[in-house]
Parts: C-alpha cells; structure tokens; sequence
C-alpha cells in the first residue's frame, strides 16, 4: 500500500527550520566548518566531550541554565543547572584521580536513568577514562561478559542492582579494581569490598583541569551485537562530539530554548550520543524520567515540562497509539513542535497517527552503535514518505551496494533495488575499533565503506527504505540481541544440546526473541521443563534479553558446516517457502 | 471471582511469564516491577493473560491501576462486578 506523503509548508513550523534547504546544505557543508561551532579545549589542548557539554556553558551565559531536569519514579524533581554539573562532574573526576584511574581505563555504570549515571559520564570524560553504560535490566551473563571483553577498571552501580546482579560475578573479575556504590535516594551506603559514591564525590575538590584531550582519544565504549561470537565493544572517540552537536542542531533541530526528551536508556547509544551528549553540547534543558514507559506519565511530562522536541522510538510510539487517541486530548502538549523516532524502522500507520494525534508527524531517522550519531533523517523542513528513514544528513554518503562475483563490492545506482546499506568513512562519529576485536572491525570495510548490515533500498529522489538484517541479529523493543548469546546461556541447562534463537515478528515489538530447543537424551518436552528453562535464560539474561517463547523440536537445520540454519527457523516459523536447502544436513 | 481467587489467578498468569519469580516474596503494596524483572512485553503479555483467564476488559488507560499487587486485585474485582 503507498503511503500519502507528508508534505511540508512554512505553517507547519513553529521555528524555522536549522536545515531549510536540505540541497544547498548537502553541498556547504563540510565538518571543518561543524567543528568550529564548537570551543576546543582552553589553549588549544584538544577536543574533550565533556567541556563541549558542560564546562563551556558554565563558564558563559549558560552557568543558570537548566540543563537537567530529573524526574524520579516516586514524582522526585531535581534540577541540574550547566554550573551544577560541572561543579558535580569535576568532583567525580577528583574521585576517579584519587581512584588511581589513568587516561584511557574504562569506567563502567550498571544504574537506571539517575542524575549521578550523568555526571559520572561527564566526570569520566573530563578525566580522560573510558566511560561505558551498561543496560540496568540486563542479568548477570550479558553484565559480566561485557566487563570482561572491555577489562573494567571501575564499575559504578547502586545497591540494589550490586546485590541482585553483580556480588556474585565478583570472583570472576579478577581485574575490576573498584566497584562503587550508589545508596538510593542518594543516601550513603556501607557495604564490604565496595566503595560509596556519596563519599568518593563528597570529600573530593570541585575544581578540576581538563588534562589535554586528542580528538582521536577513546571517550567510549558502547556493546552491541553480533549474529556470532561474544558482544561487540564499538569505541568512539573524543571528536564524535562534532557529529554529536551539530546532528542535533540538523537532524532533531535544536533551537536555544527547547526543552528536549530523549525516552531512551543511556544503555543503549541513543541514551548517551542523544540522552546526554547532543543536547548539552547545544546548551538546551533536557528532560531524563526515571521511570519506565507508562502513556500517561508520557503525557504528563510532556505537558508539564513544555517538552517541544520529543526524541521516542517505534514501539512505544506503537504502545502509544495502543493506549489510543482519546487520552491524548487529556492534555496540553502545545509546547511541542518537533517529534523523532530511532531504533527500528517506524511503521507508515505509526507516523500517518502521530500527525492526526498530534497534529506533528513522527520524523524517523536511521543510525547504529557503530555511526555513534543519526545518519539519515526526515528533516524539519523535509516532505516526509512515511515508512521512509529519510535522507542522508550533510557531510554524510550513504549508498545501497552489492557483492560481486569477484567478491568486490559495487555500489546500485538505479533506484528501488534492495541492497547493503554502506557509508563512505569519515565522520568523526565512526567507531574506531571493536575493543580488541581488530579483525572483525576491519571485516566491517570493504571498497571504501563501512558496510552496516542493514538490508535497503533507495527510491529515486534519494529517500532511503529500510527492507531487513542482512545478518540474524535480532531487533526487539528497539534494543539490538545476539542470538548467540541467548543460545549460549540456553545451551547451560543440563537438559539442553542445542539451541537455535530468532527474531520472531511481533507488531508492537517488531520482534520477539523465540528460542528453539532440542532436548538431550533423556529429557521429556513438558510444560514444566518449558517454564525452568524460560525461568533459567531470564535469570542469567534478564528479561529484555531472554526469550519470551521457547518451542521444543527433534534437531535444529544445520548446514554441512555445521552453522546453525537460523534463517530457516524463521522461514518455517513464518511458514514461508524455505528457500534452497541444498546446504542442508537434517530435520 | 472472590478476591483470594483474584490473587492466585493474577500470581499464576505472572508466573507463567517470569517463571524465575519468587512470588511468595511479592510485597503487595510496593510495585511489582520493582520486585520483579519484568519488561514491558512482559507487562503487556501479563494484561491479555489476565484479560483471558478472567474475562475483564482492561483498558490501557487503567494500566497504571495494575502496579501493585494490591492495587491489581482491587482494580479486577470491581471490573467484574461491573461486567
């Protein structure tokens, strides 16, 4: 079915647009110019995030401005002007000097969306570590083998999730040298073998010296899956700040008094690249809910906190429209003017409602962990083709390309075909490097781009469509699953062999993990058996990673190889034609 | 439905989604997805079952009315007498 375009005119913007004509923004741009909009280090020392973010406002006009506005589950409010956070950022950076942490160590969090999760960003930047978020609804497997592949230097975490999920790994870490503690409600904790934050921060100075900061230093380390193998460590450096600040301005068009909502988790890149870094480089007031997705409290801070960009993702926009339009009346939301989706490919019915609900379209924009910042975007001033991921933002060249025979890779100029989606490096947001991984990063390139496993098309006019993975890696709720690790964790149970993960299609997750399990001799497929074993990945995996359907069957397909035929559990889980199985070894 | 069965009906369907669960454990006045890890596929598979095994509608706008166990089996009590 074609979707009517959304077409755009001067009335529908309430600011003018920071990209008004996307063409003549496509040719000047150059990311020497996007470089200078941003300060450097005092004395030419260098490009650090931090300062970027929060020390140079502080030192402005800036200093009053709220620049975060907490919001707790139990309807706690707290205020964190530019001034503040600095002030706390370089407290925590005296704390990671007097930790003996050096340039370069990685700094870990494992917490939910609360202020000290910020300024130990901020703090760990300013003193040079590496500083890497870990989701807080993950289990215990997902926590250590992430610690383990980056070598914690630190792991920060509050009490609560240290006792359910990390106490126990602790004799398998062997090279974490701190873990520190938060209390709750930012109370003082006392517990063995651990350190407490209020304390650490508290005793410590609150000036601090950025040391000198190359652009190309380490700033980051952000997981994310593979359809093989252990997780991913994608490294951004210092310098992606540039993309960070100016797609923010482009892409989710931040004017200087905007109150911005980014709902994702700093656990997932979105979080940090959006949730902390762009709009404070911008030196707008950002808005962080602790709490989860529930379409009311939605509703409420938006009203309440004259939220005007809103940056969502696909399926709460789709719980969104499940909850109904009626609600929506309910509140003001005049403040909004401009709302923008990421995570997986928003929906055409998802975007068509937003603008009947909201009277403003959904803008859905298309980026990965490895771009480190939005990519490609249905712009502010830009006719929007629901369905469409838009197009590709100045200073970015994105194309569809293919394999050949020979093995080269060769770009598809005509329109409509399906393809890989490639990006020609370059952007100071790339990845670096996956951590310790060189061979599979370089695996990554090939004929001068960056191949994103990513199966699109582009239509004639430049528009990018999003089609599928190219690889079995799974996209749930907007988070990005390893089928490896699900099956892995599956493959601990006694009654196990073997186990085969995909993403089965859902239509308000998009997908939905669903294990198939075939059982060693002398297990019997039973309904208890199901539930211990559903029981056993949530425990070790934690339910966002964890199936939520587990099916029995006598052998997996595997190919002569040996690999794992995923892609024919699908076909046959979707009952479509199973394709050519002349590879095949069995069922 | 009495209210007791409300409860071993409400705990059961929670079961079936998180079978690693310690219900015995629930404190019924605080939020369960403080207690639990649970995620919000869970929450929403969680309302159909109870949607199912009961024969209530739940509006989504109620949701928020099934936070806490308490709060749960008095919101489904007064629906089924309603229905």
């Amino acid at each position: 079915m074609a979707w009517q375009t959304i077409a755009k005119s001067i009335r529908d913007w309430a600011l003018p647009p920071n990209l008004a004509d996307y063409g003549r923004a496509r040719v000047a741009f150059a990311w020497e110019g996007a470089r200078k909009e941003l300060d450097g280090l005092p004395g030419g020392q260098g490009l650090n995030i931090a300062h970027e973010a929060v020390d140079r406002h502080a030192n402005g006009p800036l200093r009053d401005h709220l620049a975060i506005r907490w919001l707790g589950k139990n309807g706690e409010v707290e205020d964190y002007s530019y001034g503040r956070l600095q002030t706390l950022s370089n407290q925590f950076a005296n704390a990671l000097q007097q930790l003996g942490v050096n340039k370069g160590d990685r700094v870990y969090i494992l917490a939910g969306r609360i202020p000290e999760l910020y300024v130990a960003a901020l703090g760990t930047w300013k003193h040079g570590g590496v500083f890497c978020p870990l989701f807080s609804a993950f289990g215990p497997e997902p926590i250590r083998a992430r610690l383990t592949i980056g070598h914690a230097k630190v792991l920060i975490t509050t009490e609560v999730l240290y006792d359910r999920k990390v106490k126990a790994l602790l004799p398998s870490l062997p090279f974490l040298d701190h873990v520190v503690l938060i209390g709750s409600n930012h109370q003082a904790t006392n517990v063995p073998n651990t350190k407490d934050y209020l304390r650490l921060t508290e005793n410590a100075g609150d000036s601090y010296t950025i040391p000198p900061t190359a652009p190309e230093d380490a700033a980051l380390l952000h997981f994310t899956s593979g359809t093989t193998g252990t997780p991913k460590g994608a490294i951004h450096v210092h310098g992606a700040v540039i993309a960070h600040h100016i797609t923010g301005k482009l892409a989710l068009d931040f004017h200087q008094q905007d109150v911005f909502w980014c709902t994702a988790d700093p656990g997932w890149v979105t979080g940090t690249s959006y949730g902390i870094i762009a709009p404070l480089t911008n030196g707008i007031t950002s808005v962080v809910d602790e709490a989860d997705f529930d379409p009311e409290r939605w509703y409420g801070i938006l009203q309440s906190q004259k939220v005007s960009v809103w940056y969502s993702a696909p399926t709460a926009i789709r719980m969104l429209m499940k909850a109904g339009s009626e609600i929506v009346r309910k509140y003001n939301l005049d403040s909004l003017r401009f709302l923008s989706s990421v995570g997986e490919p928003l929906n055409p019915e998802a975007v068509v409602w937003s603008k009947e609900v909201f009277g403003l379209p959904f803008h859905d924009n298309w980026w990965q962990t490895e771009t480190g910042g939005i990519m490609i975007a249905n712009f502010a001033s830009m006719d929007i083709r629901p369905g469409s991921m838009g197009r590709p933002l100045p200073g970015i060249e994105a194309a569809i390309v293919q394999k050949t025979e020979d093995g080269s890779i060769q770009e598809i100029s005509d329109p409509d075909i399906q393809g890989e989606l490639a990006l020609r490096p370059g952007w100071p947001s790339m990845f670096r490097a996956y951590w310790g991984e060189p061979e599979r990063y370089k695996k990554c390139f090939a004929g001068g781009y960056y191949l994103t496993g990513d199966l699109a098309k582009r239509d004639r006019d430049g528009y990018f469509w999003f089609v599928g993975r190219k690889d079995d890696v799974i996209k749930t709720s907007g988070h990005l699953i390893g089928p490896f690790e699900v099956e892995s964790a599956l493959m601990e149970h006694k009654a196990v062999a073997e186990a085969g993960v995909i993403g089965k299609p859902d239509p308000m997750a998009l997908e939905i993990v669903k294990a198939f399990v075939v059982l060693r001799k002398g297990y019997e497929a039973s309904e208890n058996l199901r539930r211990e074993l559903l029981g056993f990945a949530r425990t070790r995996l934690g339910a966002v990673v964890a199936p939520k359907e587990i099916e029995f069957v006598k052998s997996l397909p595997r190919t002569r190889s040996g690999k794992i035929m995923r892609r024919l559990l699908k076909a046959r889980e979707l009952g479509l034609p199973e394709g050519d199985t002349s590879t095949l070894e069995s069922e | 439905m009495t209210k007791q069965e409300i409860r071993e009906t409400v705990l059961r369907v929670l079961g079936q989604i998180a079978p690693e669960a310690d219900l015995s454990q629930i404190q019924s006045n605080l939020r369960i997805r403080d207690q639990l890890d649970i995620d919000s596929m869970d929450l929403l598979n969680w309302v159909i079952g109870l949607h199912k095994e009961l024969k209530v509608d739940i509006p989504e706008s109620d949701y928020p009315r099934l936070a806490t166990l308490d709060g749960c089996i008095d919101y489904l009590a007064s629906r089924q007498e309603l229905q």
